[in-house]
């Protein structure tokens, strides 16, 4: 068996998720706390993926990406960042596919705080990045570990749009999913079989152990 | 001193409510807010704080201008070093107690200031517990404490004592007074408690529909004279008995039931569930009815 699918698997779902974690908490706080009108707008997209077939994600990303398109020629040209049938375009496009897994736990941790505890600091002199690290991050662990976790298996079990704008190049773009697909196509069903199997017990263990710490259970286990 | 003209209009539940204030507290004073709620008095000491801006109008303090609607001034709430107690404590339930205090020091703080406020609000041996595990009276404790230890020229105290049952509300009442006399403070407090009121607070602004109705002490507004006796028991009438000419009268004041003698006119005027206060004299107990 290859374990090169499992391991892009992996790699992609580990820099998505990190890069995921960066940009979700900024737009998680600003969508908590902001009045603007645009929010709905914005909310409306982050929730988009969770709805959209990816196949459709995919196929945009394909038509913006292409180096035959403006953007993806500027972007080919201009950066030599080529998107399509790359990894660099298929973190991109999981990014934007797990957003709402990472950015609506984060949300509703910044939403279960009261108001006061964010004031009692301001009303100390604490400035909002202060704020941020002390006191609001760490009272939504929680929140936090569910929307890295949650995001993480996410982007294991993506296919329609890695398949779109990834295709199947081996080493490359060929992450599990889709060399289970292949697999299949191929008739090696024992192959297949193998690559389903490990996706099977390592997603489960995740949630699992994710539902463990938030439920308190390992606390009381250690106690 | 703190001068304070504002206009805010507050979204209310049945409609817009105009609150429209102008108020000024000495140095040092003790002053209460009494209202019903949605009067805006929660409103005001926001305001008061930076946590809302007023419409319009000016709040000075010490001849420093904190806002001003004309010239565009409104320093954040960062910037006008205030202690506020919250409602709800708003103890930061990530850190223990003594990392909550030690949390509220400012930048260039040295931290001698934790240990005498911890001894002086006698929370030694709470330090070191999380908030999630202390008792309403606890957490209002250390949610004093924490709001001193910024060394704040104005504290501000919205409804501190509502939540707790009476014996450590009378306790919180005497920690308030102490912090006060040790760190000379100008202090505004949010309370409905008439005893309470009167025990604490030098002035009362009475609050309704975003307006001061009644300024003065607390015997001017609520008793309508100024009592000259030292002892003031308030309370409120359980019963009132006749007995032949004589007329008795049982009073919950605090948590004590106490019968008392009293003149016919006196009699005449009360009746059953009336705020009183009582001045203990010679011969005879006054009874002032509280308005």
């Amino acid at each position: 068996m290859n374990w090169e699918p499992l391991l892009l698997t992996f790699k992609l779902a580990a820099v998505t998720t990190a890069i995921l974690a960066l940009v979700s908490i900024p737009l998680a706080y600003w969508l908590s706390h902001s009045k603007s009108k645009l929010k709905p707008v914005i909310e409306t997209l982050v929730s988009m993926p969770l709805v959209l077939p990816p196949t459709v994600l995919g196929f945009y990303f394909l038509i913006a990406f292409s180096p035959n398109n403006a953007f993806g020629n500027w972007l080919n040209e201009w950066l030599g960042i080529k998107l399509v049938f790359s990894f660099g375009g298929l973190v991109i496009a999981s990014i934007l596919y797990s957003l709402p897994f990472m950015v609506h736990p984060i949300q509703s941790g910044f939403s279960s705080l009261p108001k006061s505890l964010t004031e009692a600091a301001y009303v100390m002199g604490k400035s909002k990045l202060v704020t941020l690290q002390k006191v609001l991050l760490p009272n939504i662990k929680t929140s936090l570990l569910t929307g890295i976790v949650l995001a993480f298996a996410h982007t294991i079990g993506e296919f329609g749009v890695v398949l779109m704008i990834g295709g199947s190049i081996p080493g490359k773009t060929k992450v599990a999913s889709i060399a289970i697909y292949d697999e299949v196509e191929a008739l090696n069903y024992d192959t297949a079989n193998y690559y389903s199997l490990i996706l099977f017990i390592i997603t489960f263990s995740i949630l699992l152990i994710v539902y463990l710490i938030n439920g308190g259970y390992l606390k009381r286990f250690w106690k | 001193m703190i001068q304070l003209d504002i206009h805010k209009t507050l979204k209310a539940v049945n409609g817009n409510m105009d609150l429209q204030l102008n108020l000024e507290v000495q140095k040092g004073q003790l002053v209460t807010l009494y209202g019903d709620s949605g009067a805006g008095k929660t409103s005001t000491l926001r305001m008061l704080s930076g946590l809302l801006k007023p419409d319009s109008g000016y709040i000075k303090v010490n001849d420093t201008v904190w806002f001003d609607s004309e010239t565009k001034i409104n320093l954040s709430p960062q910037q006008r070093n205030i202690g506020y107690v919250f409602q709800d404590y708003a103890l930061f339930p990530n850190m223990t107690v003594r990392q909550n205090l030690e949390f509220a020091l400012q930048s260039n703080q040295d931290n001698t200031i934790i240990p005498d406020i911890i001894d002086i609000i006698e929370i030694g041996e709470l330090q070191h517990r999380s908030p999630n595990t202390l008792s309403g009276g606890q957490k209002q404790r250390v949610a004093l404490a924490r709001a001193l230890v910024q060394q704040p020229k104005l504290l501000l105290l919205d409804e501190p004592l509502a939540a707790l049952d009476i014996n450590i509300r009378l306790k919180l009442q005497d920690y308030i007074l102490k912090v006060r006399r040790e760190y000379d403070l100008t202090t505004i407090l949010i309370s409905h408690d008439i005893s309470e009121i009167i025990k604490l607070s030098d002035v009362v602004f009475v609050i309704e529909e975003g307006r001061i109705i009644k300024r003065g002490t607390p015997e001017e507004v609520f008793i309508g004279t100024n009592i000259s006796n030292d002892l003031k028991l308030v309370g409120e009438v359980l019963k009132i008995e006749n007995k032949g000419s004589e007329y008795t009268i049982t009073a919950l004041v605090q948590a004590n039931i106490i019968t008392i003698p009293i003149n016919a006119s006196e009699a005449e005027k009360l009746k059953t569930g009336d705020k009183i206060v009582i001045t203990p004299k010679e011969f005879h107990s006054k009874i002032h009815k509280v308005n």
